[in-house]
């Protein structure tokens, strides 16, 4: 009898007990945000500091109490960069983590992978990385916060005009990057007219000397300028070769080697050469009426005070994305999801590290090609041109 | 145009070197085994990367290379020691397969040691390129050159004229027979591993201001060595030598004059050509197997 009242009360305790719990969980639910990045693997230079910059932001906005009085929590998966793990975790994020955004997909082929789950799943998703495909046909829950690699050729051909060089060399790597890269400068080229491709030519990845190339379109009738479309260190041997030959020719490079350590590669080679690049490598040089300098400026050094290793544009992509799911839910007054991604695709005029974001029905992206900075090499280090 | 042909074969020959000195470092181990050593690449990794954080630390260059080239013998040791000697009874293939773990291994070690960056370093002479007839020259492929002759001539010295080198042909001719007369065959074959990663690391830093060098370059240039190796004739110093330029004048001959889009598919196809008319290559010996 004694035995079965504390066995009832114990029982009754429990039920109490798991009761305040859930009511305690029901007050300050987290809105849960979701990810996946590559933060080992080869694309880690992407997914590494994208992470970073999701920990912090999220701890900096839980700190000043959330949003809609809601703390944020992140949930996080390491994809390596591997489209199927982004397929698997894209689909665990949805289904057992039930977030109410997700924020990542460092790589083009991560996020093309998962694209499909969200779409059938009906769930708001801001891809940090970079090719045409992502946005454009638009569908209708997928988002994305880098520029494309046919506003850098465009940013890069306009340049070209306007000093009056109308006939280009392009020399380009035959990785993702640079074949991508040259099929959208040949496009961008033929779609602005008045300006010509006269020469055409690849390296491989693993090349350690692109001469050959180079003296190739040095060779080329009335070729004024050369731009190279790639990544990785191919481009810096490109630039060594191209001060190695003693080409004169004004010289371009794309915006995927817009970062400090290309500078360390490439050496006094670089010097004079220009690119399309995030205002986040040039704070300093930034007007001071230009929207973006306090973002950019207050990004910069509090990533770098936090991390104690220099800020990457790849971290700003993912910054950008977090502050416009933020703004998205906030405007929505909740996370219902279709709200949400009503309220993303209707956010004007937000001033982010990589550009101020208008984005609309047909334009999931919101970015335009001048929110590329054209910057030139001057004394081994960057100048603001405009 | 005179100038374009020489830009083109100024090209070739600095890609060639590259190629040919770390195609040498195929030929030891192969001589000594039999085995292809995969991890003959990373042995390159080792010396250039281990180059370039101790200058970094500030340890004057001359003492880095020397460190950074025992350092890679020590690895050279410890390869043959820890993967290749427990499987002694293992045949050829199993070897070669375990270069290709060992090799996995020691990337992912130097990724985590040494972060995945890509480091310079500079040339060991001038900076400025050689300019002759209107075309230029990087003054570091004339470094590589001499060093790859200069490594010939060990090579070939070592292996004809010396008691050990001889032990190591003897070992790779008739293993049983050559433990016969006396010579210990695992002592001979850690010696070929341990040489070969010291050749491997001085290729490995002789080419680093012209390639740059990070955690993962030895795949590149660890294949297109082996490449240069298989076209000169396995075994075969010279054969190294002239395949490895063979093979860089061919690539740079065929992205000058054609299009660089087919440079790698014209480069392989002298591959097919020189392997099926030639099939040990063009400097392998004419070995009679007996039945």
């Amino acid at each position: 009898m004694f035995k079965d009242i504390t066995r009832r009360a114990s029982k009754f305790a429990a039920i109490a007990a798991a009761g305040l719990l859930a009511m305690n969980v029901q007050a300050a639910e987290p809105i849960r945000i979701g990810s996946f990045l590559a933060v080992t693997g080869p694309a880690s230079f992407l997914g590494d500091p994208e992470l970073k910059t999701l920990e912090m932001y999220v701890e900096k906005i839980n700190e000043e109490g959330g949003v809609l009085g809601r703390q944020l929590e992140l949930v996080h998966y390491d994809d390596a960069g591997n489209a199927s793990k982004a397929r698997n975790f894209a689909s665990r994020l949805i289904r057992s983590d039930r977030v109410d955004i997700i924020v990542g997909g460092s790589t083009t082929g991560a996020t093309m992978a998962a694209v499909p789950m969200v779409e059938q799943a009906g769930i708001p998703f801001i891809s940090l990385a970079g090719a045409v495909v992502i946005t454009d046909p638009v569908k209708k829950w997928v988002f994305k916060t880098p520029q494309t690699d046919r506003m850098a050729a465009e940013r890069v051909l306009t340049d070209m005009k306007e000093r009056g060089l109308t006939k280009v060399g392009l020399i380009s790597g035959t990785g993702g990057f640079g074949s991508s890269g040259r099929e959208q400068t040949l496009a961008a080229a033929s779609a602005m007219g008045g300006i010509e491709i006269v020469a055409d030519e690849t390296y491989g990845g693993s090349d350690t000397d692109m001469t050959a190339q180079l003296t190739n379109i040095r060779g080329t009738d009335g070729v004024q300028t050369i731009l190279n479309f790639g990544f990785g260190q191919g481009p810096a041997i490109v630039t060594r070769n191209y001060s190695q030959l003693g080409i004169e020719l004004p010289f371009y490079q794309s915006h995927g080697v817009a970062s400090d350590s290309f500078l360390e590669l490439a050496g006094n080679s670089a010097e004079g050469l220009r690119l399309p690049a995030s205002p986040l490598l040039v704070p300093d040089s930034l007007p001071a009426d230009d929207p973006q300098k306090p973002v950019v400026e207050a990004y910069k050094t509090e990533y770098e005070a936090r991390w104690n290793s220099k800020v990457s544009t790849f971290g700003a992509y993912a910054y950008d994305g977090l502050m416009l799911a933020v703004e998205a839910i906030e405007k929505a007054g909740s996370t219902d999801k279709a709200a949400v991604r009503d309220a993303l695709e209707s956010i004007q005029g937000h001033v982010g590290v990589t550009g101020t974001f208008n984005m609309s029905p047909e334009d999931h992206n919101g970015l335009e090609a001048e929110s590329f900075r054209i910057l030139e090499v001057q004394d081994g280090s960057w100048k603001l041109i405009n | 145009m005179f100038s374009e042909f020489l830009q083109y074969l100024f090209t070739g020959i600095t890609i060639g070197a590259t190629y040919a000195l770390i195609a040498l470092g195929f030929t030891l181990i192969y001589n000594a085994s039999h085995v292809i050593n995969f991890a003959q690449g990373e042995f390159l990794m080792i010396g250039g990367m281990a180059t370039v954080s101790l200058t970094a630390m500030g340890v004057p260059m001359l003492l880095a290379i020397v460190l950074a080239v025992v350092l890679a013998g020590v690895l050279g040791i410890a390869l043959q020691r820890l993967a290749i000697a427990p499987a002694k009874n293992a045949d050829v293939v199993t070897l070669i397969i375990i270069t290709i773990g060992a090799s996995i291994f020691i990337r992912g070690l130097a990724q985590l040691v040494w972060g995945k960056e890509y480091h310079v370093m500079p040339n060991f002479s001038s900076e400025e390129p050689i300019q002759i007839f209107g075309a230029v020259l990087n003054s570091q492929s004339l470094w590589v050159l001499g060093v790859g002759a200069v490594l010939v001539a060990v090579l070939v010295y070592f292996f004809t004229r010396t008691l050990t080198g001889k032990a190591i042909l003897a070992t790779s001719m008739n293993k049983d027979a050559a433990r016969l007369v006396g010579i210990r065959t695992q002592v001979v074959l850690m010696l070929a591993f341990m040489v070969s990663a010291l050749l491997g690391s001085v290729a490995g830093i002789v080419v680093a201001p012209i390639t740059f060098t990070s955690y993962d370059i030895g795949i590149i240039l660890g294949l297109k060595g082996f490449v240069a190796a298989a076209i000169g004739g396995l075994g075969s110093g010279m054969g190294a030598v002239v395949g490895g330029l063979a093979l860089g004048v061919v690539e740079a001959m065929a992205a000058g004059y054609l299009s660089s889009d087919y440079k790698d598919a014209v480069a392989f196809s002298m591959i097919l050509v020189v392997l099926f008319f030639m099939p040990r290559g063009l400097f392998g010996a004419k070995v009679v197997e007996r039945v």
